[in-house]
């Protein structure tokens, strides 16, 4: 496969997975630091270089209402959001998930208001993780892009039939420039292929009735069939992914292990922090110290099983949280991987880190912090402190 | 047009049946749009609502023709993803046959917490029809007051007490807010003028572009009418002049229907447990308002 080689920023890549895909309808509101992407992706559509109908709807609300409507009519429906916007949108995020429309979504993270921000964290996305949308998340433009194209198609597959929100770190990977490999238009069509809805409401011989009451006597099943599409979805995921590859070189999982095998310590993180504390892993390494790392991808669903099988035998793990869940306990991430450890009869003793909220600078040193509490921990057997922020004045 | 009996015969996108309560006048709006729709392909999106909770119980519908629910603010951006959806697969040639799209949304859904989503429709262009079934409360709920609902009424948040007689403020203007987005047409209805009805209803699904209807849809439980009047009292808010028929093609406002004769308020206040409370005062402060919106909308139509 010949990819090119460009220097590209992480909205310009979504924009561009966009173009290739070719959604049937895109409804979208400009939001700092997703806004880029609305406005390329105007550009391919005032120049004629998708068959796109682009809904420029008045609030994220509506975007999200519009992708309903559209996906429910048979279309490849897309739209991209942050922040404020995604909580906007927030009660239609759950009915896309419901009524099972595969719409894709780049969310370009950034920290909720108050107070207003507009820079990145996660509590945008980590508050939709209940909403019943697969959630892929990337280290930067080059995964960006790569699950935006692979998105579609796990969103569509049969079997699956979920909404799927593709996340990208704001500014840090929304606005920096990356090399990136990129796949020709009619690659990507190929991949994706043709959007056959499972239904639509635009087929007057078999009329639907999309969106009805469903009281005691139903609901909960229905709930119980979104439940077991998302469990039932790991394996659609990791086809895709080998699928992908194969064209690509590249390979996706639900995570991805660095240096974990034989390591002790380890820090569990998603996103762009990942690339930095990557660095701070070699670093260790070249003293002796034996650190790892799991960069998280697929946070919906969660792969409890294959996260714990992969960090079980840490003596000390640290999940970073670019979010917090004002629950005096920690934060979302960390919660959900001390479940799966426990689950599996662990030893590893747990910390939780929350980091870079409204977009404050992690740098290696914040990192390392975050190592050597774990260094200690490993050594004395003792967890002095479970619940720890890095990066912020007390 | 044919006749009454004739268009009752007619297979109509909502089946009788529906669940709606005894006497309510929005199923008869809506069975007169599917009317005005005879021989289309029609696509219906349906706000949160009384029309839609009683119709559509899983796993029965009542509905004939496709038709989608999303929530109860945002019938307008619905509707108009599955207008986008239209256009760009009939573009593409990946669908063949033609479609008409209606909304339809209770006064709450449509002048209140759905004005946004239908403003951001209108002023976007779809070609939809959007129908509010005005019934001047959320009757869903339990008859809450809205911005649909006239002064003095007795809901359950502007109840008439000692102190308050009922509802404090004069109802918003929505079809004037509608015909403020320069849309091809904008229309006001009551079911008690059918072929007034019947006609705009099909102006609107064949105009190009976004259309607005209002329709009053008398509620027996909010208004407290004995069931058998629900019409009578559509019959009532046009002839009192409560509820003008008008229309608005492209800017030109023409009043469709002009009583004879033009009753007293009193009439349409006094058949109704709603304003019972109302003293003479209040009935003379609310026919000098009619008077006023009356004299204002002949001037706009050119009949003063």
């Amino acid at each position: 496969m010949v990819q090119e080689k460009v220097a590209i920023t992480g909205n310009e890549a979504v924009a561009l997975a966009m173009k290739q895909i070719n959604p049937d309808v895109v409804a979208a509101y400009p939001i700092t630091p997703q806004t880029e992407i609305v406005q390329i992706f105007s550009t391919y559509v005032s120049n004629g270089l998708v068959d796109t109908e682009f809904v420029t709807v008045e609030s994220e609300h509506s975007a999200m209402s519009a992708s309903v409507g559209a996906a429910s009519a048979g279309a490849r429906a897309m739209t991209a959001t942050s922040a404020n916007g995604l909580a906007l949108m927030w009660e239609v995020v759950y009915i896309a998930a419901s009524n099972r429309l595969p719409i894709v979504m780049p969310v370009v993270n950034r920290a909720l208001s108050g107070p207003i921000n507009i820079h990145c964290d996660h509590s945008d996305a980590m508050g939709a993780r209940d909403s019943g949308w697969i959630q892929l998340w990337s280290e930067n433009t080059q995964e960006a892009y790569d699950n935006m194209i692979q998105a579609v198609r796990i969103a569509e597959h049969p079997e699956v039939q979920l909404p799927v929100m593709v996340c990208l770190d704001g500014f840090i990977i929304s606005h920096a420039m990356e090399n990136a490999q990129v796949l020709p238009d009619e690659v990507v069509k190929e991949f994706v292929g043709e959007y056959v809805p499972q239904k639509t409401i635009l087929d007057k011989d078999n009329p639907v009735t999309a969106g009805p009451v469903a009281f005691t006597d139903s609901y909960f099943e229905f709930k119980r069939a979104q439940s077991e599409a998302m469990i039932q979805a790991k394996p659609y995921i990791l086809d895709v992914a080998k699928e992908y590859a194969k064209l690509t070189g590249r390979e996706y999982g639900l995570f991805e292990a660095y240096k974990l095998e034989d390591a002790e310590i380890g820090i569990v993180v998603l996103g762009s922090t990942a690339g930095t504390a990557k660095n701070v892993v070699d670093k260790l390494r070249a003293q002796g110290v034996k650190a790892g790392l799991l960069k998280l991808r697929v946070f919906r669903p969660f792969p409890a099983e294959e996260l714990s099988a992969a960090l079980g035998h840490l003596k000390a793990l640290a999940v970073m949280d670019r979010a917090d869940s004002f629950n005096a306990f920690s934060g979302p991430v960390y919660a959900e991987v001390a479940a799966a450890m426990y689950d599996s009869g662990a030893q590893t003793k747990l910390i939780n880190y929350i980091y870079g909220l409204g977009g404050r600078d992690v740098g290696l040193e914040d990192v390392e912090t975050v190592y050597n509490h774990l260094a200690r921990i490993a050594e004395s057997g003792k967890v002095d402190q479970r619940l720890n922020y890095v990066g912020v004045r007390e | 047009m044919a006749n009454l009996r004739e268009l009752c015969k007619e297979d109509l996108f909502l089946s009788s049946g529906h669940r709606m309560c005894a006497g309510c006048v929005a199923p008869v709006v809506v069975r007169m749009m599917s009317m005005a729709a005879k021989d289309r392909n029609v696509v219906v999106a349906n706000a949160t609502g009384c029309l839609e909770v009683a119709t559509t119980i899983y796993p029965y519908t009542a509905w004939k023709c496709s038709w989608i629910h999303n929530a109860f603010e945002n019938a307008g951006a619905t509707i108009s993803g599955v207008e986008a959806a239209y256009k760009s697969l009939k573009r593409q040639g990946k669908i063949k046959d033609d479609y008409k799209f209606i909304a339809f949304g209770g006064d709450g859904g449509t002048y209140d917490i759905g004005l946004q989503s239908l403003s951001g429709a209108m002023e976007r262009g779809h070609d939809i029809v959007y129908v509010c079934y005005d019934n001047g409360a959320y009757m869903n709920t339990g008859i809450q007051r809205s911005g649909a609902t006239p002064k003095f009424a007795d809901t359950t948040t502007s109840p008439a007490g000692k102190v308050v007689p009922g509802k404090t403020q004069w109802r918003k203007d929505l079809t004037a807010i509608m015909v403020a987005h320069n849309i091809p047409y904008a229309a006001q209805v009551a079911p008690s003028h059918w072929r007034d009805f019947i006609t705009k209803g099909k102006k609107a699904i064949d105009v190009d572009g976004p259309a607005f209807i209002n329709a009053l849809a008398p509620c027996p439980r909010g208004w407290r009418y004995d069931t058998a009047e629900g019409i009578e009292m559509c019959r009532l808010a046009v002839e009192t002049c409560v509820w003008p028929l008008y229309e608005v093609v492209d800017g030109e406002w023409k009043l469709t229907y002009k009583p004879k004769e033009k009753r007293p308020v009193a009439d349409y206040l006094k058949a109704q447990g709603r304003f019972r409370h109302m003293t003479e005062e209040m009935i003379q402060e609310f026919q000098e308002q009619v008077d006023r919106d009356w004299e204002a909308l002949l001037k706009r139509c050119g009949e003063a």
